[in-house]
């Protein structure tokens, strides 16, 4: 590359403080360069201090942190040596972010508009009125509905996806020369990421912006970016075009984070026997929220849900935000209470509530939820949050207990002395195996997953799946396993439900879920996951029955 | 109205608000309207108690007011005059219909009626709560904000010193030292407050800069820190981040990105502190000999005159309810997703 780099980051190194005061050091000397009008991704798994990169090229480090040395350059700018108040002209106007979560970024009190255009009213850069102007045209171009009036709207008013467009146009209304993307598709959906996606790159190509692109996933960086930056732990591991990374990895950590993307083809336990009595059978089941009237919740999730579940065979339920998976594990589980329909477990009637239910049923039917951190109670430890289900389901007391729950944590693949910690003392891996743990105790039949793998990074949410066929294998488990991300249904499913608006749109088989698929709601939903493939994002678009699909959203 | 002229009104109406605004302005409406209900509730729950609580004080009414001397029968002819001889749930209702018509009884110690015992105190009190809380709400929300503004700075820190010595030191304290140093060493205040000789501002103002400054102090502190607490925890969320990701200064952020969102938390502290304005400040008002309301129950309880104490306790619980309550609307209002 003879021509000048835009940004230019040389040897960064930026130091945090812990809670006791001590020093660590969390960026340790990186250093990448951005071509002009190239897309760059940062990539790693939480930790890898990719954002805290993303950040510094603002001259911003979150509470705590500091840039310790280090040069950054974008444009003829030298970030690392400027002035709070020349950084706040720059903000903005040289360089503009979107955030990971628009929702939260966004200004719950304030008009979409007022936010959208601040930056041109902070610095001064055009009328009200032409500001406003310029912002519709944005809107237009990132493909929002109602480019005129969705500005008038509170942020609570319109969707995730909406949302995060909106952030982009905010971000482009001050014509910067960089953009940083700071996961800006992971909290949406896959059906409506790739319409963000598609508008973020069609935007940025017309106009020349260079671009950062922060994320943990593969499939996504590969439609966007030009060259990748892999990170872990702070450093740089590998740096290369698009291709070289994801065909011809040279570093092992590259192909770690690779293989946890390969499709694992999932090879059925259990022995389909015809006659065979189901382990669950749920029939016509409603369920939904808020106050009763009639005898039926005003919110109304779940309508006419039937399926089986066969001993030794695992289910799985997809499906966007709001098309109530979760909400089917609740009633199943007996958190939620249906107001139609019933479930049978081993052929006996399930009590519609927890307290219609026998020890038995709750025993043999367990759940665990998505978020380790809200499931587990931080001021216990891990040995009394696993000696619960044991006292309470099997009775047992002093060396017994102590000798089972080191049993358990052998099981889920962690020391014995994990048992004195807090759960605060774990890391989010370690966390969801206690969770799974907590489960097992109760020698159960059936494990409800509330995408338990959704809140980790890739290689370890690879792991968990790992233990669960382990698991399964030993224990003779059943799944019902929930999630929004297909590769993972894919990986340990034997059937799949597919769910819109609270209804099962079809059942199909788990290894030819893309060949099989017949509604047109399970077709966009499978078409839409991105692949390992930096073509994937124009070839779909090219498909007119994808974007015939698309347009009837 | 006429027919012509109704109908012109409702297409103003209709053109003012869009279909989906007029919708949201409805649910305001009932938001609003069950924010009041629940009010009166309160008031309605908080009279019940106060009657039966004042029944159970000690000693009989009638007795009391004839004292030891009286004859038996002087008492039973005074108590079946006072109609303290019929069902206390009786009695509960006719004063709770007398409270709606604002006749709130005649009191037993004077035979004067309680509205006019009460109005010239309540006007004392509100006219010192109002001064009070003029000064004291644009300090500490000045304090509160810029303590969060510059959190960590000196500034931050001399707040924090000032409000936690202020806390502790007990209001007598601060009133008595106020006495002995304004107006016993440096004679620049009048050691009394009358309500009443009160001719020129300049006499207004010495006569109520004593108690004030000792109110302001009592009430500021918790306004501060709340204040304080409110902003610091919005500036910690991304949308401020954002803000200053953008470009935006320290000020801009504050004030237009994080202070918005704290209205609703400030609001309830402001009102939750200036409720105390009003029946909490007995100590203030006896140190300065000051004529209010808080007094005036205190001596009611003295001379056991129990349609002046419950006259007194229902004024106190109204005020601190309207309080509430507005604090309540402020933060709907506030806040568009309630909205």
């Amino acid at each position: 590359m003879t021509e000048k780099p835009h940004v230019s980051v040389k040897d960064l190194h930026v130091n945090a403080r812990t809670d006791s005061g001590r020093m660590v050091e969390i960026i340790k000397g990186v250093s990448f360069d951005v071509a002009p009008g190239e897309m760059v991704a940062l990539i790693g798994e939480s930790g890898s201090g990719k954002t805290t990169i993303a950040l510094s090229l603002m001259g911003h480090t979150r509470t705590g942190c500091h840039i310790a040395s280090g040069d950054i350059r974008v444009g003829d700018n030298a970030v690392t040596s400027m002035t709070s108040r020349q950084l706040a002209a720059f903000r903005g106007t040289g360089v503009a972010y979107v955030p990971q979560s628009a929702a939260a970024a966004f200004n719950p009190s304030k008009r979409i508009i007022d936010q959208v255009i601040e930056i041109t009213v902070i610095h001064h850069l055009m009328s009200r009125s032409k500001a406003e102007t310029k912002a519709v045209e944005l809107f237009r171009a990132l493909g929002l509905p109602n480019p005129e009036t969705i500005g008038k709207r509170y942020p609570h008013q319109v969707s995730g996806g909406q949302l995060q467009r909106l952030s982009a146009a905010m971000a482009l209304i001050g014509d910067p020369e960089l953009v940083i993307f700071d996961e800006p598709t992971t909290a949406l959906d896959v059906t409506t990421q790739i319409e963000v996606l598609r508008a973020f790159k069609s935007v940025m190509a017309k106009k020349g912006i260079s671009g950062v692109y922060v994320s943990h996933d593969l499939a996504v960086v590969a439609q966007v970016a030009n060259r990748i930056v892999v990170l872990r732990g702070g450093e740089v591991q590998e740096e290369g075009d698009v291709d070289q990374i994801l065909n011809e990895p040279a570093h092992d950590y590259t192909k770690d984070l690779l293989n946890a993307f390969k499709p694992a083809t999932h090879v059925a336990q259990g022995q389909r026997e015809a006659d065979a009595e189901p382990l669950l059978e749920v029939h016509e089941l409603y369920a939904g929220y808020g106050p009763t009237k009639d005898g039926e919740p005003v919110a109304k999730v779940l309508k006419d849900v039937s399926f089986k579940l066969e001993r030794g065979r695992n289910l799985g339920v997809i499906g966007e935000s709001g098309s109530g998976k979760s909400t089917l594990a609740r009633a199943v589980a007996g958190i939620l209470k249906p107001y139609r329909g019933y479930a049978l477990f081993n052929g006996k009637e399930l009590g519609a509530g927890i307290k219609d239910r026998t020890k038995e049923q709750l025993q043999k039917n367990q759940i665990v939820f998505q978020l380790a951190d809200t499931a587990l109670n931080p001021a216990h430890s891990i040995e009394s949050i696993l000696a619960r289900p044991l006292a309470f389901y099997h009775g047992l007391r002093g060396a017994k207990k102590e000798r089972r729950v080191i049993e358990l944590l052998d099981m889920v693949r962690l020391p014995a002395n994990i048992r004195h910690r807090l759960p605060e003392e774990l890391s989010g891996g370690q966390k969801q195996r206690i969770n799974l743990a907590r489960a097992l105790a109760a020698e159960p039949e059936l494990i409800l997953c509330d995408e338990i793998t959704s809140a980790l990074d890739t290689v370890v949410a690879a792991a968990i799946l790992d233990l669960l066929k382990e698991l399964q294998r030993e224990l003779s488990l059943s799944y019902m396993f929930i999630s929004h991300d297909l590769s993972t249904v894919e990986a340990i499913c034997d059937d799949v439900l597919v769910m819109l608006q609270g209804e099962v749109v079809e059942a199909l088989p788990a290894s030819e879920m893309s060949q099989k698929a017949q509604h047109p709601y399970s077709k966009l939903l499978i078409s839409s996951i991105p692949k390992l493939d930096t073509g994937w994002l124009d070839r779909v678009d090219a498909d007119p029955v994808f974007a015939a699909q698309m347009a009837d959203r | 109205m006429q027919a012509g002229q109704a109908v012109l009104f409702w297409k103003v109406l209709r053109r003012g608000f869009s279909l989906r605004q007029s919708f949201i302005s409805l649910y305001l409406l009932v938001q609003v309207s069950k924010r009041l209900a629940i009010a009166l509730l309160t008031l309605v729950i908080v009279s019940f108690a106060v009657f039966f609580a004042t029944e159970l004080l000690p000693g009989d009414v009638a007795q009391i007011l004839l004292g030891q001397a009286a004859t038996p029968e002087a008492v039973a002819g005074l108590r079946e005059a006072m109609g303290l001889n019929e069902p206390a749930f009786h009695r509960f209702l006719f004063w709770l219909i007398g409270l709606t018509h604002g006749d709130l009884g005649i009191s037993y110690a004077n035979n004067m009626p309680i509205a006019e015992l009460i109005h010239g105190r309540l006007t004392n009190s509100l006219k010192l709560a109002g001064v009070t809380t003029l000064v004291s709400v644009p300090v500490s929300l000045f304090l509160g904000i810029g303590a969060a503004m510059w959190r960590n700075s000196p500034f931050d820190r001399m707040v924090s010193v000032l409000t936690i010595s202020v806390i502790s030191v007990p209001e007598f304290m601060v009133a008595t030292l106020s006495v002995l140093i304004f107006a016993v060493w440096l004679d620049w205040l009048p050691a009394l407050s009358f309500g009443a000789d009160v001719g020129s501002f300049s006499d207004m103002l010495r006569a109520y800069a004593m108690p004030v400054i000792t109110l302001s102090c009592v009430v500021s502190a918790q306004m501060i820190r709340m204040t304080r607490a409110a902003v610091i925890e919005t500036i910690n969320t991304p949308y401020v981040e954002m803000a200053l990701l953008k470009g935006a200064s320290r000020t801009r952020m504050v004030l237009v990105h994080a202070l918005p969102n704290a209205l609703g938390p400030i609001a309830n502290a402001v009102a939750l502190s200036l409720s105390y304005l009003v029946g909490g400040v007995i100590i203030v008002e006896t140190i300065f000999n000051y004529p209010g309301v808080a007094k005036l129950m205190v001596d009611a309880v003295s001379t056991r005159d129990l349609p002046l104490i419950q006259s007194c306790a229902m004024l106190f619980c109204v005020s601190y309810l309207s309080l509430i309550t507005l604090a309540d609307l402020i933060a709907i209002l506030s806040n568009p997703r309630l909205r």
